[in-house]
């Protein structure tokens, strides 16, 4: 079974044994607008929780993708610097940006849940 | 992620503080503009389309724009001293024209640039300037001609521009025989029953027209064009989109009063007779003077945009220039960018690369307009 987690620069990340997926939530989607352009992180890269992980651009504005947790890249989603609108469309599924697996899994277990990320989003 | 947050909390902080509204702001508020702080306005960056789809409607049909936010001024006196502060041709101007000016400093740097018409049977001129700098514009232009011309401003007056190849069939509807009027000419008319100021241009590229309006009577004329099934309104993101791809500068990043009109590449806004006189601020080094730096049309050959403040390096490393404006294209479905780099390196097809998050990415000097511009002459 999956568990999903959230950080407050509005990434995703969800462990589904080993391996992690990392992607921006809706609300940040939304808030970027069309999406034209991403640079993924490289297979093998090591990242540490909060490091550079990333690139995603809209038409107005480029923002970072941060690791929400350390560890070691395993895919990017290439089909993305094909199609980046996939981030506008399904954001939390086809739009994923990474995998990795994680050095410490207590990293992911101090993000937020599902239902401490939306109260978080209410209060932006 | 970095910049969603930052860019909302921007947005929050500033509608604390005291910012100006266009008399169309309930409007956007209704169409779910997304709003923004833009040159001490609450503007709609978008609409719920989205900058893309308004770009792209833009260019397919017709986009209605507020850009009330801009400062009109009227010119009355002797209106032929503008030129002491403008190398445009203003005694030249001939009625029902409008032309495009740049305004300089003593030095001849540039201190804005603006529209200028001369309207049928009328003593005054009619001026457009920038939002973020009219304040400065119009004291400087108000000492310049003291005593000869003096300005009036109506800040309370709205503008609309309505855009795109469909613009014309749609203001025609609501002004008869508007669709006569030709690039550049400008006329006083009537549009859904309010008196107006209506010119053929715009700063999209496309054909289209500018509309100056009575502030109480703007939301009416707007909601008038709103109602065709052609029209959409347009937020700031996609002008200034639009205007990139259509090669136009947008003061204060593309220009400044760090450049003379030779480096802007803006000598053609100069009047036959004024470069013969060379009666203008600056004349002798803007018309004599080989610029160091000249404006050029920038295409990276990848996918990632290049934003202002990119540094540009030439193909052995060295550090040739800077982009001033650089985003996604959507009609082009490209990045683009404009910017200056050095006079020896501005020749189209000149290879460089841009320093793009330490990345050297290969890129193009290329002519602009980057979309070919629609104008109905």
């Amino acid at each position: 079974m999956s568990e999903v987690r959230y950080t407050d620069q509005h990434e995703w990340i969800r462990l589904d044994g080993e391996e992690a997926t990392v992607g921006i939530t809706k609300y940040a989607a939304e808030s970027l607008g069309d999406v034209v352009f991403v640079e993924l992180p490289a297979s093998g890269k090591t990242v540490s929780a909060g490091g550079e992980a990333g690139v995603v651009e809209s038409v107005k504005a480029a923002s970072d993708i941060y690791a929400p947790a350390g560890g070691t890249i395993t895919t990017a989603n290439s089909a993305l610097e094909k199609e980046p609108s996939k981030v506008n469309e399904d954001p939390e599924g086809a739009g994923w940006f990474f995998k990795m697996t994680l050095a410490d899994k207590a990293e992911f277990n101090k993000l937020m849940d599902s239902a401490a990320y939306a109260k978080f989003v209410k209060t932006l | 992620m970095e910049g969603v947050d930052s860019c909302i909390g921007t947005v929050m902080t500033v509608a604390s503080e005291l910012l100006r509204r266009t008399p169309l702001h309930a409007l956007h508020l209704e169409l779910g503009g997304k709003m923004v702080p833009f040159a001490g306005y609450e503007m709609p960056v978008h609409y719920p389309a989205g900058i893309l789809k308004e770009h792209l409607h833009t260019r397919a049909k017709a986009g209605l724009f507020d850009v009330s936010h801009m400062g009109q001024v009227f010119l009355s006196g002797d209106t032929a001293r503008l030129e002491k502060v403008t190398p445009a041709d203003i005694a030249g101007l001939k009625e029902g024209m409008q032309r495009y000016g740049l305004l300089l400093t003593e030095a001849g740097t540039i201190k804005d640039d603006f529209m200028v018409s001369r309207l049928a049977g009328e003593a005054d001129l009619y001026l457009v300037v920038n939002a973020a700098t009219k304040q400065g514009d119009f004291a400087y232009i108000g000492e310049k001609l003291k005593g000869a011309a003096a300005l009036t401003q109506r800040f309370d007056r709205a503008l609309l521009a309505l855009q795109g190849p469909m613009a014309v069939t749609v203001l025609e509807r609501h002004s008869p025989g508007i669709s006569a009027l030709t690039f550049m000419k400008v006329v006083r008319a009537h549009v859904a029953g309010a008196p107006a100021i209506i010119s053929r241009t715009g700063y999209t590229g496309e054909d289209g027209f500018e509309i100056s309006l009575e502030g109480a009577d703007a939301e009416q004329v707007a909601r008038a064009l709103l109602e065709e099934s052609e029209v959409l309104p347009i937020g700031l993101g996609a002008r200034d989109s639009l205007r990139l791809e259509a090669g136009l500068c947008l003061y204060g990043h593309d220009m400044d009063e760090t450049r003379n009109p030779a480096e802007a590449n803006l000598l053609w806004s100069i009047g036959k007779r004024r470069k013969e006189a060379k009666d203008f601020p600056g004349a002798i080094q803007t018309l004599n003077g080989a610029p160091g730096v000249k404006r050029v049309g920038i295409r990276p050959q990848g996918r990632a945009p290049a934003r202002e403040g990119t540094e540009i390096a030439a193909k052995d490393g060295r550090i040739i220039g800077q982009v001033t404006s650089g985003g996604f294209g959507p009609s082009l479905n490209a990045p683009v960018a404009m910017g200056y780099v050095e006079t020896a390196f501005a020749a189209d097809g000149t290879a460089v690369d841009l320093l793009v998050r330490g990345k050297a990415l290969p890129a193009v000097i290329s002519p602009m307009p980057f979309v070919r511009h629609s104008y109905r002459r």
